[in-house]
């Protein structure tokens, strides 16, 4: 496929206009008392000089901003393969919806009579989602799934407090996990240990009972794991936690390979995050906002963070009486915009659901199949086995024979239209490439995605210094990381580029 | 069943890509799956069946419909109010290019993301007075609370001192958060004759082993904390770092935090463009004074302007990710992952349509609101306001009502279409039949005559 990014040299905002131009207008019907109220104020918390940001017309802005938008690419450009994002098309209709006035108008502290609407919203996603994750009851208030990683790590902490058991402060992690695992875990105040991946891509299960004992307080897994695979002797793990009177915590990043096919909670999950700007088709804003949810079975209930969404049969009302709740990880209730636009997504499939399942996978497995016989890619881990949301390959051979690395086929897929999937994750697979394709993608782009592998890989192997050149037909070509990181070059304002002129 | 958001899922396509990769059916997918786990009914689910459009359209409306908006914009405070989301914001938040895309871990292809971000990293520094911003945290809340732990890495010492007249919804998250990271909260009182934060005791509670102190300005109850540099200062001398959390919509008349001394600033986008969106999401703004410290133990991403590796052309990418978790994993700064990007540029188009001179004419715009709402208030028999007399205000008003029950008085006025709130004694029971009241650009001076004539025709009517 043929592709060409726009390429605007456009200027930065302090720099876009030589003129001072009459900007968005503000009323100055309150002046004179304004002046009133100003004349009170200390002198030394009155801004002095004036703000060194440029007056500028509508027009300009407009344009300007509309330019950077054609130096970007998202889903509704092309495709977006990047494992671990589920980067799935974001239905038109969940927008329209959720930009509706009595959505974004509503006040957080307006009485619940008058928000009666939003809480039913919220009180469904609750059920809809304990129900999709075997679960009893779900927070919405975490604003990302790093953020319910954090909620989940609060709850198995303060539970084991709660319980005498202050001597469990280690958090088991595997290898492959997403780094927010870890993350999280440190900042619930854990020790994290790390748990290696077997040669069958699945989480090495003698390591792990190794690594168990009564400082156990969790284990974070996904499940499928970050290979893709689905983690077959999970009751045995979910037992072995258990025994240890530890929680099992499941990472719902990679749900969209088996949503509607099988549940965590019937896996023996105890505590779940889910991400709805991933499998339930919030967009994801070019990094945010997001939406995480934290589900947990009756056990954990009472440390959900407060307020949840309840209903008597008669009007729906926040509670605040959780009686262990670890209080509040976010203020508010959490990022509604992104739940509104998945609910509309959920009610829109309802049962259907399970088909994103079932589709995702056929379509990873096609493209695997695709690719797997490529000179120059190898699997690592999991010969043999089915991936089911996302598939990872290799390139070291590629690099050892060609000297093109998974940057160079990363950069590569940008020339011909395709946003690179997400590459060096997980660490344990050299030269990475890690490939999720949604439901949403069409067999007609899974060939082409296919087609356009091929085509780099055989091209390292008789012209390999051209991939190296790679990208040219984005709006830049390669960055140079080293002048982006050096102390005398880093620049991360305006401000430091005018110093350093 | 075959659905148009899933387009392999028709029959065809779905046959011929099954024999393709050789399976009959896609439940042999799943044969590692345990038998026993494969669930053997639909999920209760939605509602029922999968909805067309339009029947999804009109669902989403008979429920959304039970919400209520005020037919005059609402007064409600809190930390966050109703301010006017321009046109051109919502044009440009509805690019798809844009809100499609995923984080710009590609940087060649997302220059134009990446622009708006160091461009909103830019314009945030320049109001808050600091060095470097970062490109979001979720919300304020979280940004206040990142500050938080990221004192105590830099200090390596264990308790913060907050002021009470700090939003108590992000008091709430710092302590939770602070709970994860074993750290000592310790509450400082607000003086009841200002609402500012009690100078006397802020100073008898701080020692050598606070990591940092946290007040806000405008505070919670309204009220410009006017000592602020006093803070700053006493702060400093214990060898803490102080935080300073600031609504960037005052900012284009009152000093920026950053230029009055302190070390973290820290403030939510709600106000910039961002909808109320029943509180969230906005975006947390995050900056520092240029310190080799501060920068190491800085949470969440950071873009910067480099050159192509040939040396010839400008561009951005994100920089210094060797703090973030997906590379430094559980020593990372922070576990943030996906941020509030969309909304950080939602304040950048924002604060580019009113530039310099349209912040300042906002900001002033708000303080005349503002002081015209406490006159007449003042006028209002049976009424306190402002409930702390010596308190200068910004934007929020905290007033007493006295002999009626304020839940009562409240309830009436929203019957009326006049929504006011939330009741301070919420957070604070020592201030029982409390409220805030909220004063923007959207209200005219007839909207404030409303809010006060029907104030008073409640209290004086039986
Ligand atoms: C496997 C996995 N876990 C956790 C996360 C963190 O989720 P979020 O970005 O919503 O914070 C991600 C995605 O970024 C992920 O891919």
């Amino acid at each position: 496929m043929t592709y060409r990014q726009a390429k605007w040299g456009e200027p930065i905002i302090f720099e876009l206009s030589k003129e001072s131009k009459q900007s968005f207008i503000i009323d100055d019907m309150f002046k004179e008392y304004a002046n009133e109220a100003l004349s009170k104020i200390p002198e030394d918390l009155r801004r002095k000089s004036a703000l060194k940001i440029p007056n500028l017309s509508e027009v300009e802005v407009v344009r300007h901003f509309t330019r950077l938008t054609q130096m970007a690419y998202g889903v509704d450009v092309g495709p977006v393969p990047l494992g671990s994002c589920t980067m799935k098309y974001n239905p038109k209709v969940s927008e329209e919806l959720a930009n509706d006035q009595r959505v974004t108008e509503l006040h957080p502290y307006q009485d619940e009579e008058t928000a009666q609407g939003i809480l039913e919203i919220m009180y469904l996603m609750q059920r809809w989602l304990a129900e999709i994750t075997g679960t009893d009851e779900c927070s919405l208030q975490p604003p990302a799934g790093a953020s319910g990683e954090f909620t989940g790590a609060l709850i198995i902490k303060k539970y084991h407090i709660d319980h005498g058991m202050h001597y469990k402060n280690e958090m088991i992690v595997p290898d492959a996990a997403h780094g927010s695992n870890p993350a999280s875990s440190a900042m619930a105040g854990f020790k994290v240990v790390k748990i290696p991946t077997d040669s069958d891509g699945e989480t090495d299960i003698n390591a792990l009972k190794a690594a168990l004992s009564e400082r156990t307080a969790g284990l974070m897994l996904t499940n499928p794991n970050t290979l893709g695979i689905f983690e077959s002797k999970i009751l045995d793990i979910a037992d072995a936690i258990h025994e240890r009177k530890a929680f099992l915590y499941y990472d719902g990043a990679n749900l969209n390979g088996i949503i509607g096919v099988v549940r965590p909670g019937d896996m023996g999950f105890d505590i779940i995050h889910l991400n709805l700007h991933k499998t339930f088709a919030a967009p994801h804003g070019g990094g945010g906002p997001g939406a995480g949810v934290v589900c947990v079975k009756k056990e954990l209930k009472e440390y959900l963070p407060t307020p949840i969404v309840d209903y008597d049969g008669r009007k729906y009302f926040f509670r605040y009486d959780l009686s262990k709740t670890i209080g509040r990880v976010s203020w508010f209730y959490g990022n509604i915009t992104p739940i509104v636009k998945s609910f509309v997504y959920l009610a829109s499939l309802g049962p259907a659901i399970r088909e994103v399942a079932e589709i995702s996978v056929l379509n990873t497995n096609y493209l695997l199949k695709k690719l797997a016989n490529l000179k120059g890619i190898s699997l690592i881990y999991g010969e043999g086995r089915w991936r089911k949301h996302e598939f990872v390959v290799s390139f070291d051979k590629l690099r050892k024979e060609t000297g093109v690395n998974a940057e160079d086929v990363a950069k590569s897929l940008l020339d011909r239209g395709i946003h690179a999937p997400t590459i060096y994750f997980p660490l344990i697979v050299p030269e990475a490439h890690m490939i999720e394709v949604t439901e949403t993608e069409t067999l007609e782009n899974l060939d082409l995605i296919a087609d356009a592998y091929k085509e780099i890989v055989e091209k390292a192997y008789v012209n390999p210094e051209e991939l190296k050149k790679a990208p040219k037909n984005t709006s830049v070509g390669r960055l140079d990381a080293i002048v982006a990181n050096h102390p005398n070059t880093l620049a991360p304002t305006y401000k430091h580029v005018l110093a350093r002129k | 069943m075959p659905h148009h958001w899933i387009p392999n899922s028709s029959y065809d396509i779905r046959k011929k890509m099954l024999e393709y990769v050789g399976v009959k059916d896609v439940l042999d997918f799943f044969n590692d799956v345990p038998e026993k786990l494969i669930l053997k009914e639909p999920l209760k689910v939605g509602y029922g069946r999968p909805l067309t459009e339009y029947e999804v359209k009109r669902v989403f409306n008979n429920v959304i419909s039970k919400n209520k908006l005020p037919p005059i914009p609402s007064f409600i405070g809190g930390g966050v109010c109703h301010h006017y989301v321009p046109s051109v914001v919502k044009a440009i938040l509805s690019r798809s290019e844009f809100y499609t895309a995923y984080t710009p871990y590609q940087p060649e292809i997302a220059q134009g993301l990446l622009q708006a971000f160091f461009e909103y990293q830019s314009v945030m520094a320049e109001l808050y007075g600091v060095d470097i911003v970062n490109a979001s945290m979720y919300n304020g809340s979280t940004a206040a609370a990142e500050a938080v732990l990221m004192s105590s890495r830099v200090t390596k010492r264990k308790k913060v001192l907050i002021s009470k007249a700090v939003h108590p919804e992000v008091r709430d998250v710092i302590k939770t958060w602070c709970f994860g990271a074993g750290l000592e909260v310790i509450e400082v009182n607000y003086d009841v004759s200002t609402g500012e934060t009690d100078l006397k005791d802020f100073e008898s509670k701080l020692s050598n082993d606070v990591a940092a102190s946290l007040i806000q300005s405008p505070n919670f109850f309204g009220v410009i904390e006017t000592k602020m540099r006093r803070f700053i200062d006493v702060t400093h001398n214990a060898g803490a770092l102080a935080i300073v959390y600031s609504n960037p919509i005052a900012l284009g008349v009152f000093e920026a935090p950053g230029a009055l001394g302190a070390d973290i600033v820290v403030g939510d986008t709600q106000a910039l463009g961002n909808g109320l969106n029943y509180g969230g999401p906005s975006a947390g703004v995050l900056g520092i004074k240029e310190d080799k410290e501060l920068l190491r133990q800085l949470p969440g991403r950071l873009i910067g302007m480099t050159k192509t590796v040939d040396g010839v052309e400008k561009g951005y990418m994100m920089i210094l990710q060797t703090r973030e978790q997906h590379i430094r994993r559980e020593r990372a700064t922070s576990n943030i992952t996906t941020n509030s990007a969309l909304e950080a540029v939602a304040s950048v188009v924002y604060i580019a349509l009113l530039g310099a001179e349209g912040l300042r004419r906002l900001g002033e715009a708000i303080l005349g609101r503002t002081e015209y709402l406490i006159r007449r208030l003042r006028s209002v028999k049976d009424i306190v306001a402002p409930l702390f007399a010596n308190g200068l205000y910004f934007r929020e008003v905290s007033f007493k009502v006295v002999g009626k029950d304020l839940s009562e008085v409240l309830k009436k006025l929203a019957s009326e279409g006049i929504y006011v709130g939330p009741q301070l004694s919420r957070f604070y029971e020592e201030l029982p039949n409390c409220s805030l009241a909220c004063v923007t650009e959207v209200h005219t001076l007839e909207d404030i005559d409303t809010l006060v004539s029907k104030l008073s025709e409640v209290l004086g009517g039986g």
